[in-house]
């Protein structure tokens, strides 16, 4: 028998908010334990939570950016259970009636866009920070500490349809999910620092069937690579399993990178009886036709339709404008560059090549780095008019990133500018032929190809000044 | 109505006597059987209600608030290092 695989997902994204969910506690990530917390958040007696305006615009800002329909009315309910990390011992979540619901985002995979259903999206909060005493891990720990300054900060879930149907897909939707809620700044959206995470089931089923077969949750993927590796073990386990005659148990598993293995949590300690019922504490939220109207406004162009645009009215590549547009930021450089210099296709190469080679090494983006759309643009002019080869051009670059000087004050102060002196040039070549004997006797004899050996020489000669163009002529001219 | 008041008390963490056990199963019945009785209306053109209070979308700016007394909450829990909650095994 023939199976396929059934992957959804459900991702968790931290907000982009200052302040926590339902109290005015800071979210500032790193602080002092226990520095962010009041009563409210704790759960002390009495208190009352309110909700933050801002949380629920960027839920409702992502809910329009994935096609979502926005619910006219949201409930937030108390989902029960006790854990140390969650003081209220009740976690406020969205249950029965979610900010919104039944959208999609088309994904890349392989060269072709999917479209995977969405099936919700909605509000949460975050728990707290557990820090084990006596084990690196929660098993065999004597103790625990507790930080609650991560507790009540604001986390929005989108549930997808079981759409996916492989691993890579699954990572390709998270790819295109992170890059989507960075560029809309939601979300700084990174699975690496957890604000970001991401809960995957998966179930196998016969080709043909309707029904979906038993699944697993996985947890703990702490990057795309994980994701895609986590899902992977994970069809091959139930494969074996399902070929041997056995049967797979619905089970919560942790995926260890290190072994690259998922690893099953006893089911009893899981089997929750959650008991939602709507939080009596807070009101329904009805966001208005205007509200929605003014959010959906402020979006602007989305990631997909940029990248469109670049490809049919710039001649941009896939995959160069796939770059430029993982990061609205970068997106924005290229267009204003664009303005100054109608040249799409090199100003998108330095951007995509040294520039962001660059930005990587030094951990900076394009708004914090020394450069600007004007500078980017003088450089390339400076290549276009020969005042600068475009191997210098790299080094010029990395000098004004290093500096915040101009490309013409780099260029005149180190000396870098293409020799177009023809006369000078003309010496310099004589020297290299007369230092070269052997050389030139080879190339008098035929070898042709020794004239390449002649430009290297020449171009070390003019610590790479000259114009290789004008090399190569007055070689030739020079070598009869 | 009977209630499984041993699954109940587990769910909110309680430890009951025996005495109690049968006091709060019969008061926890008697509340069903009330749910029960109410159960029987026709209820088909009535949306659920969440709130009783008919009041919607109270909402805050998103400002911090700096909370000036985080020693009096950490004061709330019965042990405390390095200014966190400790808290015994959590897995067995
Ligand atoms: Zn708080």
């Amino acid at each position: 028998m023939k199976y396929e695989t059934i992957i959804g997902l459900e991702i968790h994204a931290q907000l982009a908010t200052e302040s926590k969910m339902f109290c005015g506690c800071s979210t500032k990530f790193g602080a002092e334990p226990n520095s962010n917390i009041c009563p409210v958040c704790t759960g002390q007696p009495g208190t009352l939570p309110v909700v933050n305006k801002k949380a629920f615009e960027l839920a409702i800002k992502t809910a329009i950016a994935l096609n979502c329909k926005i619910e006219p009315q949201s409930i937030f309910a108390r989902k029960n259970y006790f854990y140390p990390d969650l003081p209220k011992d009740y976690q406020v979540s969205q249950y029965e009636l979610p900010l919104a619901t039944g959208g999609y985002i088309n994904v890349e995979v392989d060269g072709e866009v999917k479209k995977i259903g969405i099936t919700r999206v909605h509000l949460e909060e975050d728990a707290g920070k557990l820090v084990h005493q006596g084990a690196a891990q929660i098993m065999g720990a004597d103790s625990s500490l507790v930080d609650y300054n991560r507790t009540g900060t604001p986390l929005m879930e989108i549930v997808s349809e079981p759409d996916i149907r492989s691993p890579k897909e699954a990572a390709a939707y998270m790819q295109t999910m992170a890059n989507l809620l960075q560029y809309i700044a939601v979300s700084d959206a990174k699975l690496e620092e957890g604000s970001l995470r991401c809960d995957a089931n998966i179930s196998l089923r016969p080709i043909g069937q309707k029904e979906f077969g038993t699944k697993s949750e996985l947890k703990n993927m702490n990057s795309f690579k994980a994701v895609e590796k986590a899902l992977i073990y994970e069809v091959k386990r139930h494969n074996e399993v399902v070929s041997e005659g056995g049967k797979i148990v619905q089970d919560t598993r942790f995926y260890d990178e290190k072994t690259d293995t998922t690893k099953g949590m006893r089911t009893k300690e899981f089997a929750h009886d959650y008991r939602y019922f709507p939080e009596p504490d807070l009101v329904p939220v009805e966001p208005s036709q205007e509200w929605v109207e003014e959010i959906r406004q402020s979006l602007g162009e989305l990631p997909a339709n940029r990248k469109a645009r670049f490809i049919k009215d710039f001649g941009l590549t896939t995959d160069d404008a796939g770059l430029l547009v993982s990061n609205k930021a970068v997106a924005d450089f290229f267009e204003e560059a664009l303005k100054l210099l109608n040249n799409p296709k090199a100003i998108a190469n330095w951007i995509n090549g040294e520039l962001t080679a660059y930005l990587n090494e030094h951990n900076l983006t394009i708004t914090q780095a020394n450069i600007s759309p004007a500078k980017l643009v003088e450089l390339i002019q400076a290549i276009d008019q020969g005042t600068i080869s475009g191997k210098i051009a790299k080094t010029v670059l990395v000098k004004v990133l290093e500096t915040g000087k101009s490309v013409k004050e780099v260029v005149a102060e180190s000396g870098l500018t293409q020799m177009s002196d023809e006369g000078e040039l003309v010496k310099i070549i004589r020297d290299v032929i007369k230092n070269n004997p052997k050389q030139l006797e080879q190339y008098k004899g035929g070898k042709t190809t020794v004239l390449a050996f002649f430009v290297g020489q020449t171009m070390k000669a003019t610590k790479g000044r000259a114009n290789p163009g004008m090399v190569n002529k007055l070689l030739k001219q020079e070598l009869g | 109505m009977q209630i499984d008041i041993d699954h109940v008390a587990k769910l909110a963490r309680l430890g009951l006597s025996e005495e109690e056990k049968k006091v709060f199963g019969e008061q926890l019945g008697k509340v069903l059987d009330h749910a029960n009785e109410l159960q029987k209306l026709n209820t088909d053109n009535v949306s659920p209600t969440s709130h009783a209070i008919p009041m919607k979308n109270v909402l805050r700016e998103d400002k911090v608030v700096v909370c000036q007394n985080t020693e009096d909450i950490l004061a709330n829990g019965p042990e405390t290092e390095d200014n966190m909650f400790k808290v015994p095994r959590i897995v067995e």
